[in-house]
């Protein structure tokens, strides 16, 4: 077998949460610089897959950046720099949005939080915050209200059926039974915790920003108080596996500079027609009125195997296409995958073939998401 | 984490059981499948495939990654576990036992004196864990 990667590389950064990772048997392994558990020993990334799914999950965000955009012409501004419409966020609302270069590829994707009139949390991925942070402020007409702030949060994902009767028991508070995409000030522990009704594993739950201080108090408050609840800490495998089952784009896999949220399948994300538009929405008009050429479409293997990121996709033989995730399904104990292929080769039913390794595998197209999570259970 | 005295060791974390008859059962160790997770296809040379030392004989795939399997000595493939193709979650649960992978008829009697026994793997394992 090949061996695991070196963990114990000193310049990689640590998240608030990295001592509890290792004292809960966390697989600590590089990520976008970060050291990140991949896994937990005892549990393993298809038990946490599950616990997520079935229970609920506690997951390690504190590696994303945050960026804080405070003052007078704050909407105005995110709203230039963003694919979709900040002007219809109230106090407390939140969306999902692209942060597009000017000729409509993606610099990232991002969750956009109104806090309150003119202040706004960006919440971006962990590898392109510098990226981020610096085509804000040249793209800014008053840069000096974006401030990066990624080294003043800690951020914990509850994810899963069982995420609102957990984070009841800890930290009450009014973003319970919200839906999706509010965001509400708890308290916890004497601090204020900020609650997003928010995540990327097609779960309910939550997202939680805290101070750094303030993070192992409350991932360890969490687990103590869901023991009965089937909460599980859980990895990036199992983080990587949640998203892909419901057909979210990973940046760097099916996003990147050259990639439009079109051909990514979040076109409910884009809206080039707003007010004013935003950098990059002119030819992303064009490519909303011509159609993408290629799209990212959801692919079920037939045969054994399993897809990974790279392997070429057939068409009656001949290469068309790009897996740009894949793994086999914990939930659908199933191979499937995320590909790029022509837009007529997209529907789903469409017979196709995956080269694993030099040796075509039988797929077939099928309709997002792969998995349709559990309703939230009732709050006792 | 168990590592039986009784098998040879490669760096890359498979395991070779003397079989007193020429051939050597193979496999991956129990370090190996907990590093992996969830194993759910393993990919099998065919019975009569000649491996070399060192040389890749098949993959295993978990959830997670995909893992390229090095043979420990050189020899002929007289065997393979068939069972892995319906059950490949056997190399998780049982990998010195049910999760043997395939029986190699070995070219040079003392090819496995080469390898590292349990103490010598060990260390290796304590190693790469720092």
């Amino acid at each position: 077998m090949d061996n695991p990667p070196p963990v114990n590389a000193p310049e990689l950064q640590r998240t608030p949460l990295f001592d509890a990772h290792v004292r809960l048997g966390g697989q600590m392994v590089e990520f976008a610089g970060w050291h990140m558990p991949v896994q937990y020993q005892g549990r393993g990334l298809v038990a946490e897959h599950l616990a997520t799914r079935s229970a609920v999950g506690l997951f390690d965000v504190s590696h994303m950046g945050e960026i804080i955009v405070q003052g007078p012409g704050a909407e105005a501004e995110v709203n230039r720099l963003v694919s979709n419409d900040v002007s219809k966020l109230g106090d407390g609302d939140a969306c999902y949005a692209l942060l597009c270069h000017a000729h409509g590829g993606t610099v990232d994707d991002l969750y956009v939080y109104r806090l309150e009139a003119d202040r706004f949390l960006l919440v971006v991925n962990a590898s392109n915050a510098a990226k981020d942070f610096a085509h804000m402020v040249q793209n800014a007409r008053h840069p000096g209200i974006f401030a990066n702030r990624s080294g003043d949060f800690a951020q914990i994902a509850v994810q899963g059926p069982n995420a609102a009767r957990l984070l009841r028991r800890v930290a009450p508070g009014e973003a319970i039974g919200l839906p999706r995409n509010r965001v509400r000030v708890h308290a916890f522990d004497g601090g204020d915790l900020l609650v997003a009704t928010t995540g990327y594993t097609g779960e309910s739950g939550f997202e939680i920003y805290c101070a750094p201080d303030q993070a192992e108090r409350l991932w360890f408050a969490l687990l103590d108080a869901g023991a009965d609840l089937g909460v599980s800490p859980v990895g990036l495998g199992a983080r990587d596996t949640l998203r892909l089952e419901m057909g979210y784009p990973l940046y760097g896999n099916e996003l990147d500079d050259h990639t439009n949220g079109y051909e990514a399948r979040v076109g409910w994300a884009m809206r080039p027609k707003k007010a004013g538009g935003f950098i990059g929405s002119d030819p992303l008009l064009q490519v909303l009125a011509q159609g993408p050429a290629r799209k990212l479409v959801g692919l079920e293997l037939t045969d054994r195997g399993v897809p990974r990121a790279e392997y070429p996709v057939l068409h009656q033989g001949q290469p068309v296409g790009k897996v740009t995730s894949g793994t086999h399904s914990p939930s659908l104990k199933k191979p499937v995958a995320l590909a790029y292929v022509p837009a007529d080769l997209s529907a789903p039913g469409t017979p196709l073939a995956i080269d694993v390794r030099g040796q075509p595998k039988a797929a077939v197209v099928v309709p997002f998401p792969f998995v349709t999570p559990l309703p939230s259970n009732p709050l006792d | 984490m168990a590592i039986p005295s009784n098998l040879r060791y490669t760096h890359d974390h498979e395991w070779a059981r003397d079989e007193g008859d020429g051939t050597c059962t193979v496999g991956v160790t129990d370090f190996a499948q907990e590093n992996l997770g969830g194993v759910v296809y393993v990919e099998l040379p065919a019975v009569g495939t000649a491996v070399k030392a060192g040389a890749r004989f098949g993959t295993v795939e978990s959830t997670k990654s995909v893992s390229e399997l090095y043979a420990p000595v050189a020899g002929r493939v007289v065997a393979v576990n068939e069972a892995l193709q319906g059950e490949p979650e056997l190399v998780n649960s049982d990998a010195f036992g049910q999760g043997w992978m395939v029986r190699i008829q070995v070219e040079a009697a003392d090819a496995l004196a080469g390898l590292m026994d349990g103490t010598g793997y060990e260390a290796h394992v304590a190693a790469a864990a720092h």
